[in-house]
């Protein structure tokens, strides 16, 4: 089961080399997204999560908001 | 949608997956930077004053006045120990009996607004309502710096 994180815990896990994962669609990762994160919406996370991402690794995903 | 992400990404094998569930909007809304094409753009955080003269509630509205005015300043902002906004004093509230205490001469529950927001929009913001200055606030309620609509409107004409 995904733990639910607060900022700090984000900051914290990113310090120790977590992947920061930005779900949201490409136009609104390109204005915005945190340092560091990778553009991955959900519709490309199918086929692309693995390919990017490391399975060995702690992943964040993080959206807007909690909607 | 970040919750069915998480959830799919478990489904595919990996082993550490966590969900920020406050998001976006909350890393912004807490003044912390973000990378991207808006990033180059001045916001609310960036050039709203940091050294805008607080108070706390207990003072007495004479002692803060004369403690402001020397550094020329006509807002004052009311705030706890963790930085919590409270109150505004502007000139009409710094200008009450000196005797009274700030919790008494306080504007209480101002507008606040996040530091994320675009310069521009909130020069239009200021100028459509007539907003002197307003205090720019994270999301849970702490003090980042005041905005002066003076310092907004030339900001927002620098950027075109």
């Amino acid at each position: 089961m995904p733990g639910e994180i607060d900022r700090k815990q984000v900051q914290k896990l990113v310090e120790g080399g977590a992947q920061l994962v930005e779900v949201l669609p490409a136009d609104e990762y390109e204005e915005d997204h945190l340092p560091g994160a990778i553009g991955l919406p959900l519709r490309r996370l199918e086929t692309e999560a693995v390919r990017i991402l490391d399975r060995t690794r702690p992943v964040i995903v993080y959206c807007w908001d909690t909607a | 949608m970040s919750p069915r992400a998480a959830w799919r990404l478990e489904s595919l094998g990996f082993r550490e997956v966590y969900d920020y569930v406050a998001g976006k909007l909350d890393w912004m809304a807490a003044g912390l930077p973000t990378e991207g094409t808006n990033a180059a753009h001045p916001r609310a955080g960036d050039v709203s004053r940091k050294d805008v003269p607080t108070a706390r509630l207990e003072e007495r509205l004479g002692d803060v006045r004369e403690r402001v005015s020397a550094g020329g300043w006509d807002a004052v902002v009311v705030t706890n120990d963790e930085r919590v906004v409270l109150g505004l004093l502007r000139s009409k509230e710094l200008a009450k009996d000196p005797e009274l205490s700030i919790e008494k001469a306080m504007r209480p529950g101002p507008s606040t607004f996040r530091p994320y927001v675009a310069i521009k929009e909130m020069a239009e913001t200021m100028t459509g309502h007539m907003l002197e200055s307003v205090p720019v606030t994270t999301s849970d309620g702490r003090l980042v710096g005041l905005l002066l609509q003076k310092d907004a409107v030339r900001v927002a004409g620098e950027q075109g």
